[in-house]
């Protein structure tokens, strides 16, 4: 598609959605290019996620356009969409890994539903794929056997056995100890680069996401607020970037709920009785 | 081996099933004695039925050949029209005498039949010539009484 | 005054109109969602290994529970039978009340309670934990439909397993009559079995049974796998999707028990 340029991968074109009455995104753009790592940062709540789900295709945007690889998202077919998925990757929050299968098997879980590869070559594919997040020996664990970091970290290899073109990351960081953080913070860097993937992280890790990724989106109110490399946005003076680099309590995020007057609501003023 | 033993199990299961339903039939049921397709009906009018009930069973000689199949009545005889449904295997004589009788003194009810000694045999959808009626419990008493009476 | 009391009805017929209305459009759901489970099944039966663990976990896993139940029924079928029956002289006839007892109603319907609440509330819990922990959403995202995957074997494995544990439970509980009355008690054992087999009608009586327990099996997995995907991805939600899979599932084994019973024994001995 002419408008898209080659080396972008994932394009927002003015995208609104809203569950029901409720506006979670209200137009938003972003371009992202290929071979990058690039963080989407907002705070809870602002529809980081949505992005996520609208690039995957699982929901559809209320207006505007979603482009993948030069495809409208929401207008492809049922098969023709289940075969983008094919080429992308996703890391849920928690790993999602099937509790009903061993570790093997969840790696492995991909190329038996979607390749006819003899059982001997996924062996060797699984065992590769469980090296590279450095999880070789855990292969014979069932999922409730891992810590939340080896769980996250087997859900990765699980999300690269196909070698997808893109890869998503729904808040790879959320309740990971220091070193696991490094860990996967490191390989999501290295595998990116390595498998010459693009990805997308969702996060509001600021520290650890700024170490690792390309480029950085900041997400408030529905749009995309701003914008920039990591030294950028560590530089800025826009007040909304601010607050959130630097974890500050009031600021363009105000720290009250939208409410009347305090006064009001106390009945202080002669008004009430 | 996780999944030999699953597949065991569950094999397990299915005979057991299969098993089960197949006492259910043979066992608990009438299967060794229930005839499927192959049967021929033959019809009978009767004055009175007594508690005749569907599915009641024929027999003759005190095997059973066959069950009720249907009760009608009839509004050109004002009786009731029996329908049975017979073995197959089992052919009678035209002259058969077809009556209502009770198993025990309180049992179900049944049909009973007499072969006669005609050559010829009743076809499909024929009727009896002679048949007899229920045994009406408050009849019998009545005409029981009355002979006393006369008797007396 | 009135004018309060019109506005208490209207509500109280709104909350009606609404309530009615809630229960028709899930109604809706989730005959659709059967719909779409039946469509998607040809993966299942092209990968009957999918469809056999299933039939270990609600099938299997069901019998302990499912033979016990039907030995205690069975065994005390009998001893009540055999107290009432002894009054009018009529002690044989205790192998027809338990068998006709158990083939024709008991068995489906126990045994179809007993399998809501031990396979059909263990179906809706895995499915609907699958869904709280997103392992459905990481299925659709691996591009394989978590419909045809997860959902369609085990209502497949609901179906197929339901009238085989049925029939397990009504030849148990045969047996139970049978241990109660004629090693027990001594109940003579020729008349107990032959009044059985007169009177228990191949056709009529075990047929009709085991239909009632397919139709029993196709509600309550149905039920139960509709629960499972709806539920909210919670834990609160998991459980009470749960709950009620085992209400809603018992509550229509029993309405749909009465209306097929008034279809096949009407007029019929």
């Amino acid at each position: 598609m002419s408008t898209v340029a080659e080396s972008t991968l994932v394009k927002f074109d003015n995208v609104s959605f809203s569950y029901g009455n409720t506006p979670i995104l209200k137009g938003a753009n972003l371009a992202i290019p290929r071979g990058q790592v690039v963080a989407i940062m907002g705070g809870s709540g602002s529809g980081k996620t949505t992005l996520l789900r609208l690039i995957g295709g699982e929901i559809r945007p209320t207006a505007g356009t979603v482009h993948v690889a030069g495809e409208v998202v929401h207008e492809l077919s049922r098969n023709a969409l289940f075969t983008m998925r094919r080429k992308m990757g996703m890391l849920f929050q928690f790993g999602a890994l099937f509790t009903d299968l061993s570790v093997f098997d969840n790696v492995a879980f991909q190329m038996r539903e979607h390749s006819n590869l003899p059982e001997d070559m996924i062996r060797d594919l699984v065992l590769m794929k469980l090296h590279a997040v450095g999880l070789r020996g855990a292969h014979h664990l069932m999922p409730v056997e891992l810590s939340g970091g080896m769980a996250r970290r087997v859900a990765l290899a699980r999300s690269i056995a196909l070698d997808p073109m893109l890869m998503m990351f729904d808040e790879p960081f959320t309740g990971l100890d220091p070193i696991s953080l490094s860990v996967i913070g490191s390989l999501i860097r290295r595998l990116t680069d390595a498998l010459g993937m693009t990805s997308i992280l969702v996060t509001h890790d600021v520290q650890e996401s700024l170490q690792i990724v390309d480029h950085v989106y900041f997400l408030a109110d529905g749009k995309i607020v701003a914008h920039g490399t990591p030294d950028e946005v560590r530089q800025s003076d826009a007040p909304f970037v601010h607050q959130f680099i630097h974890g500050e309590v009031d600021g363009p995020v105000p720290f009250h709920y939208q409410a009347r007057a305090y006064a009001d609501d106390l009945g202080i003023q002669s008004g009430g009785n | 081996m996780q999944r030999t033993v699953m597949d065991f199990w569950v094999g397990v299961f299915v005979m057991a099933g299969i098993g089960a339903l197949l006492i259910l039939g043979l066992k608990v049921g009438n299967l060794t004695s229930y005839q499927g397709g192959d049967s021929y009906a033959l019809l009978g009018n009767f004055e009175n039925i007594g508690g005749l009930k569907i599915r009641a069973p024929v027999k003759s000689a005190g095997v059973v050949v066959g069950r009720v199949a249907n009760i009608e009545f009839s509004l050109e005889t004002y009786d009731a029209v029996v329908t049975l449904s017979m073995d197959s295997r089992y052919r009678f004589p035209k002259d058969t005498f077809a009556s209502i009788l009770t198993s025990g003194l309180l049992g179900e009810q049944y049909v009973g039949l007499l072969p006669g000694g005609d050559e010829a045999m009743l076809e499909d959808g024929e009727r009896f010539i002679k048949t007899n009626s229920a045994m009406v419990l408050e009849e019998m008493i009545g005409r029981f009484l009355f002979n006393k009476a006369a008797g007396d | 005054m009135d004018v309060i009391l019109i506005k208490q009805t209207a509500a109280v017929i709104q909350r009606i109109g609404h309530r009615t209305i809630n229960s028709i459009w899930r109604l809706g759901c989730a005959s659709h969602f059967i719909l779409l489970v039946l469509l998607k099944s040809w993966t299942s039966f092209a990968r009957p290994r999918l469809i056999t663990r299933e039939i270990y976990y609600a099938g299997v896993m069901s019998l302990v529970i499912i033979l016990v139940s039907g030995l205690f029924v069975g065994l005390v079928l009998g001893l009540q039978g055999y107290e009432t029956l002894q009054k009018f002289g009529s002690e044989s006839a205790v192998g027809t009340l338990v068998a006709l007892s158990l083939v024709r109603e008991l068995g489906p319907v126990v045994a179809g309670l007993l399998f809501a609440s031990r396979a059909g509330s263990a179906m809706t819990a895995e499915i609907g934990l699958m869904k709280a922990t997103e392992q459905l959403s990481a299925m659709g995202m691996m591009a394989v439909d978590p419909v045809a995957r997860v959902v369609a074997p085990k209502f497949w494995a609901g179906v197929f397993s339901m009238p085989l544990l049925a029939a397990m439970f009504s030849v148990m509980g045969v047996f139970g009559g049978y241990l109660v009355t004629v090693v027990v008690i001594g109940v003579d054992e020729g008349s107990f079995w032959s009044q059985m087999q007169n009177a228990v009608d191949f056709r009529y009586d075990i047929v009709n049974g085991v239909i009632k327990s397919c139709c029993f099996g196709v509600v309550i997995t149905a039920i139960a796998v509709f629960e499972g995907f709806d539920a909210p991805p919670t834990a609160e939600g998991v459980s009470m999707a749960t709950t009620r899979t085992v209400v809603t599932s018992s509550l229509a084994i029993l309405g749909l028990d009465f209306v097929l019973t008034a279809f096949m024994f009407r007029g019929v001995a």
